[in-house]
């Protein structure tokens, strides 16, 4: 992962309605969303947000519904325009695009996956997974070679000649995710991809996304309302409410200083422990020899039964080296700590 | 009494004379365009006579089977047609058949295009709608007597008639099929970077035929409920032989014939109702409902 920004959306601002202009205006004399609603019956969907994914990384925005997340999703592939503000990916304008520059950069520079799958009910599995590469002109037998490979890395080889109805939710959002990843984009945008999923299946398919990211190093924006599944396959987190940024970071940052009480409210249902990653929390100034040392990743949970044995636990960055350590006071403390930032 | 707010008789001459003026003077023009329908007709009612009765049988037979993979359907096909030959109506039932598929086809050539249009445009929607309220509401009668006028009687008007009656359903139905398919199916082709035309070709009017196939339905069913009043402008066929009963007094033949229309009707229903719930099936909609 690099820092290059792949992604970059300034100070997006959405308002769904007929007189956009004058809800904006409202907006930058600092009216709340529901003033607006009330004064001019313009629905305010995205307020100033700025945010961008780095290449490489899967970039979380979580949620509730109404936020306005799957709103903010749509403006990367100007599914939908924003009232204001700029797009960037991969360094071009894309609100500057005119329809015809806009439709190739949709078929070649970034793809998409539906919370609903979105597949054609009336094309076999093959067709719906070449339904991309057809669009933008590829020969048949190209675009079948094409999508027979990614039949089989989602794992549904066999199922070629099924219809999406045919298939388990599950299936059809690998046929989705296989349509989208057959288009060799740098972009992936996953709207919600695993909500609509049973747990264990969703628990699989997010498995199965962190496997391949492992290999294709693509930048994904992922849509979610379910705080576990961010911080499961996150790098980076953004939190939205009421069409506002309020708190970005990386999980860890995110679960040991909640900017907010709304942030708050997530963080409590989290199993720290599993999350936590000794690194976070290590005293870089205790460096004096000890019995045993863990990687840097490694979580509390892990950690914790070291502790019944010893009372500090080096922590070694990648290369090996030692780079501090961790109490098992520490370690109750971050674990701990959502009560301490109640007071 | 109402009270005469204006005079309206100039109204009604202008109305009179106007469509005179346009007898005498566009009257050949007329018939000379209206001529490839009237070559469409006699083609296939040519074709249909020359086939023998037990290919016209086995044909429907086997389409019955096709679309329902059943032989209680089939067996039906087969009965009623046998019927309407022993009635002695098969020549009738011939000529009735392809009036109504010629109306079919050209209601198709027409209705297609122009429902798909409504369902791209709100304002072409709201322009079209009342009319089509028009051609079903209005007394065939009405507007059978200025077509008889112009084309003179015959085919050509019997056709046009079934046509004005028969075209709306499948216009509506077309327009409310398109509009009925999946917007998040739609958005994902738009991510995808489908054009328009892309999306129109290669998912609207698929995703939409089972209702399209609905329309068509309604649309031969309609053209057979014309044949009757067709038949009394020069269409021939079943219906004419029903004239015929009433004018002689004779029931038996009217019943007949009447019943040889009921099993065309049945015959093509059907049919075209087993082929729009197979490709339901097919697409997987019908198990979401």
């Amino acid at each position: 992962m690099d820092d290059t920004p792949v992604i970059e959306l300034n100070n997006i601002t959405k308002i769904f309605g007929n007189r956009p202009d004058v809800a904006l205006e409202l907006l930058k004399q600092g009216c709340t969303k529901d003033e607006v609603q009330e004064k001019t019956d313009q629905v305010v969907g995205l307020k100033d947000v700025s945010l961008s994914v780095k290449k490489g990384e899967i970039f979380v925005v979580m949620g509730l519904s109404g936020s306005g997340k799957s709103t903010l999703i749509r403006h990367v592939n100007r599914l939908i325009d924003p009232t204001s503000g700029s797009i960037k990916v991969n360094s071009q304008d894309i609100l500057g695009m005119d329809l015809e520059a806009l439709r190739q950069f949709r078929r070649h520079d970034v793809a998409m996956v539906f919370q609903n799958f979105g597949l054609l009910p009336h094309r076999n599995v093959l067709d719906n997974v070449a339904y991309g590469l057809e669009i933008r002109g590829d020969e048949k037998t190209a675009r079948h070679e094409i999508a027979h490979e990614w039949i089989e890395r989602v794992g549904l080889s066999g199922y070629e000649n099924s219809r999406p109805h045919q298939l388990s939710g599950g299936q059809q959002q690998r046929v989705g995710l296989a349509r989208a990843l057959a288009m060799d984009t740098s972009v992936l945008l996953m709207d919600e991809a695993f909500s609509a999923l049973d747990p264990l299946i969703r628990s699989g398919m997010q498995e199965q996304l962190l496997e391949l990211q492992n290999s294709l190093h693509k930048t994904i924006l992922f849509i979610t309302h379910d705080f576990d599944e961010a911080i499961r396959i996150g790098d980076r987190i953004a939190v939205l409410k009421d069409g506002e940024v309020v708190q970005t970071g990386r999980p860890e940052d995110i679960i040991l200083k909640p900017a907010n009480d709304y942030v708050l409210d997530f963080v409590r249902d989290v199993n720290r422990a599993r999350v936590i990653r000794v690194g976070a929390i290590l005293d870089k100034s205790q460096m004096k020899p000890c019995d045993v040392s863990v990687p840097r990743l490694t979580t509390c949970e892990d950690v914790l039964p070291l502790f019944a044995r010893h009372e500090w636990v080096g922590v070694l960055d990648d290369g090996g080296a030692r780079i501090g350590g961790v109490s098992a006071k520490q370690v109750i403390a971050a674990l701990a700590r959502h009560s301490e930032a109640v007071s | 009494m109402f009270p005469e707010i204006f005079e309206t008789r100039p109204v009604r001459f202008w109305i009179d004379d106007g469509l005179e003026w346009v007898v005498r003077n566009w009257g050949d023009a007329f018939e000379d365009a209206a001529y490839p329908l009237l070559y469409l007709l006699n083609t296939i009612q040519k074709f249909l006579l020359s086939v023998p009765w037990w290919v016209i049988i086995i044909f429907f037979a086997g389409a019955a089977f096709a679309a329902t993979r059943r032989w209680a359907l089939p067996t039906i096909v087969v009965i009623s047609l046998l019927l309407v030959g022993v009635m002695e109506l098969w020549d009738d039932a011939i000529k009735t058949m392809a009036l109504m598929i010629t109306a079919t086809l050209t209601t198709i050539v027409f209705s297609l295009p122009l429902g798909i249009a409504m369902s791209r445009s709100k304002l072409l929607q709201r322009l079209v709608t009342p009319i089509l309220d028009l051609m079903q509401t209005l007394p065939s009668f009405v507007y059978l007597i200025p077509v008889v006028m112009i084309f003179g009687p015959g085919k050509i008007p019997a056709l046009i008639a079934t046509i004005i009656y028969a075209a709306p359903p499948l216009v509506r139905l077309t327009d409310l099929g398109i509009r009925q398919v999946n917007f998040e199916i739609l958005e994902a082709a738009q991510a995808f970077g489908a054009t328009p035309r892309q999306k129109l070709v290669g998912i609207q009017i698929p995703l939409a035929l089972p209702t399209i196939l609905a329309g068509v339905n309604q649309t031969t069913m309609m053209a057979l409920a014309m044949v009757v009043i067709a038949s009394m402008i020069g269409a021939g066929g079943l219906g004419y032989q029903v004239l015929q009963g009433i004018g002689r007094l004779e029931v038996s033949r009217g019943l007949f014939a009447g019943l040889g229309i009921v099993a065309l009707a049945i015959i093509f229903d059907r049919i075209t109702q087993a082929f729009g719930k197979r490709l339901q099936q097919k697409i997987g909609l019908s198990e979401k409902r």
